[in-house]
């Protein structure tokens, strides 16, 4: 059903979205669609509410106005079942990794598995091997601690937790900050991968252009407390505005758009 | 859309092994299924096997991993094995979780427990003696440093000083003044019904007098400022060390010893005698009101009885000990915050061994005090 159906559907719908902490705006009327399947880039200068914004569709920021739909639930309005069974259709990869400090890296991603599914021990390990290693990461790193980790590492462990429970959504914020560019470059390969075989929808707050070269199908340009383009990278990158020419037209913009050209 | 649980059937009728799966094969339904599959793999070790898509609803990684892993714990690779009738999307996902079939470690890697029972011991004793050479050479450090401050006046930063002074003293006089003042009526109360039983109430004003001059006034303030400021003292510099503020300013050639560290010691050590003394003194007027309201021993005949026979040594006696205790506690708190490394659990641990050390250290130095007091016959 999911890549199938879902495809051109909206899973996620963002509606006259405010946010704001104390009197400080961060967003006002904001409206954004998350189409199944696809993978989005969300892009916008610093302090433009990227991650606040994917804070409020996880539901980590109450908006003080507008609505967020995901799956066609209004999670914040939504009984605590529904709210349940949107958290297991979802996944979440935080800047840091976000990784609980006191438990291996295996232990970390058998964490969702062990309070969602019933699943044997045995199969559980299995699972968190599997994932571990989808992620990129050496299987030596299951025993770890997290303080044990370099911070790509830590990001990589994080993402297979994110992918513990095979979500249909996955949020990712500034995936490939930090990483180094082979790193960086398998992670892009990663997500493109896990999207075509899983029909996995992807939210990515980046920085990167190479990433949002190689793996989306939309962007959205955050800017003036609102989205103010979206769509396929080329289209996006023909907008009269002048943050989004001085972002695709500056040097590391060219630079990336000549690697996809050759 | 057929919501049929997953489950598998076996056929030989081609004379090759046919593994079947059908159904919904994602993680939320397999749980009942692996023992199975697994018993499946053991018993057709070394076999041809083949599986055959066809009739498998949905899949998910779970899935995909289950079926690989018996392909691969049955057949060898090549002959006449593989994946039949697998839909794209499915045979993307047997592709691709193929490579990352390798079991990892789950638990911290233990080696033997009886080792790791000696290696612990050993580590402990290791770590002890290297943290009091630590201690010691922080402890020379701050020395120095105050040292080389006294020499050199313009470097001693006032303003973080009187800052900390306000922050260490000046905020914690109440819960200090309350909690003296608790303690020395307690005493009072408890000496008073001994007391009596010997027709001794009077020496009341002694016990009193005496305990909270001597220990209680200095150890009490010592404790609260231990548990107060010495922890904040670490959670402060530890915090600062983990966002590599320690590091940026050393790098911008600002001393983290004169910056930090010697301003919260100073602070410590003007200000704990200070409080040492308003809680003697408050302690006394508790002692004092429950002599005079539980016993009919007025304020009057409180004074007067309190000048007679509590000589100026048993307060000099406590007051002494104060800049001492507010140096090891300034110290270690500062230490230990020196030590927190990278994670904010590593905080949480310095700043309840600050605390622990502190108070431990403080009450040895209490103990030398009283015995070396006795001695002098001071």
């Amino acid at each position: 059903m999911t890549a199938a159906t879902d495809a051109f559907r909206n899973v996620i719908e963002v509606e006259g979205l405010k946010t704001q902490f104390g009197d400080f705006v961060v967003h006002d009327k904001l409206d954004l669609n998350v189409r199944g399947g696809e993978i989005l880039g969300v892009v916008g200068g610093s302090g433009t509410g990227k991650s606040v914004l994917m804070r409020a569709i996880i539901g980590l920021k109450l908006p003080s106005a507008g609505r967020v739909k995901v799956f066609g639930h209004d999670y914040y309005n939504a009984d605590d079942k529904t709210r349940q069974s949107i958290e297991q259709r979802w996944g979440v990869l935080f800047q840091g990794g976000a990784l609980f400090s006191s438990m291996t890296v295996a232990q970390n991603v058998m964490a969702p598995i062990r309070e969602h599914l019933k699943l044997p021990e045995e199969l559980a390990k299995d699972i968190a091997a599997l994932k571990i290693s989808m992620s990129g990461l050496p299987e030596e790193a299951g025993s770890k601690y997290p303080s044990e980790l370099s911070g790509g590492m830590r990001k990589r462990a994080g993402l297979a937790r994110a992918l513990a429970l095979d979500p249909e959504i996955v949020f990712l914020d500034e995936p490939t900050a930090g990483l180094d560019p082979i790193g960086a470059a398998k992670f892009d390969e990663l997500i493109v991968n896990l999207k075509e075989s899983l029909g996995l929808t992807v939210f990515m707050v980046t920085h990167d252009l190479d990433t949002l070269h190689a793996t989306c199908d939309r962007v959205a340009v955050l800017a003036e407390k609102r989205v103010i383009a979206c769509g396929p990278l080329s289209e996006v990158r023909r907008t009269d505005h002048p943050w989004i020419q001085e972002y695709f037209s500056g040097p590391r913009g060219r630079a990336a758009l000549a690697v996809e050209a050759s | 859309m057929t919501d049929s649980v997953a489950q598998f059937d076996i056929d030989m009728s081609q004379g090759v092994l046919r593994l079947i799966p059908r159904g919904d094969w994602r993680a939320r339904y397999l749980g009942k299924l692996d023992n199975h599959l697994r018993d499946f793999a053991d018993d057709s070790i070394g076999r041809d096997l083949v599986i055959d898509m066809g009739k498998v609803d949905r899949l998910d990684t779970v899935g995909a991993m289950m079926l690989q892993r018996t392909m691969h714990s049955c057949a060898e690779r090549g002959s006449a094995s593989g994946f039949v009738h697998a839909a794209s999307a499915h045979d993307a996902l047997l592709k691709q979780v193929e490579e990352h079939l390798e079991p990892c470690h789950v638990e911290p890697l233990h080696g033997n427990p009886l080792v790791a029972i000696v290696n612990r011991l050993g580590e402990g004793v290791v770590d002890t003696y290297n943290a009091a050479i630590e201690l010691l050479s922080f402890i020379g450090l701050t020395l120095a440093t105050a040292g080389r401050v006294i020499a050199n006046p313009t470097k001693m930063r006032w303003a973080a000083t009187v800052h900390h002074m306000e922050e260490a003293g000046l905020n914690a006089v109440p819960i200090v003044g309350l909690m003296s003042f608790l303690i020395g009526s307690v005493v009072a109360f408890m000496g008073a019904k001994i007391l009596k039983m010997f027709n001794a109430d009077i020496f009341t004003v002694e016990l009193v007098g005496i305990s909270v001059l001597r220990e209680f006034g200095v150890l009490l303030s010592a404790i609260l400022i231990a548990g107060r400021s010495g922890s904040a003292f670490t959670a402060q510099i530890g915090s600062m060390k983990i966002r590599e503020e320690i590091d940026a300013m050393r790098v911008l050639g600002l001393d983290p010893m004169e910056v930090l560290v010697l301003p919260r010691v100073i602070a410590l050590v003007i200000m704990l005698p200070v409080l040492a003394f308003i809680a003697a003194m408050l302690g006394i007027i508790g002692g004092g009101l429950v002599a005079w309201l539980a016993m009919d021993i007025s304020p009057a005949l409180f004074m007067v009885r309190f000048q007679e026979t509590i000589v100026m040594n048993h307060f000099w006696s406590g007051l002494i000990k104060a800049p001492f205790f507010a140096f090891v506690i300034g110290v270690i708190g500062c230490f230990q915050g020196m030590k927190v490394e990278g994670s904010a659990e590593s905080l949480g641990q310095h700043t309840t061994l600050s605390v622990v050390q502190a108070l431990f250290l403080v009450i040895v130095i209490d103990a030398f005090f009283a015995m070396f007091f006795l001695e002098i016959d001071f």
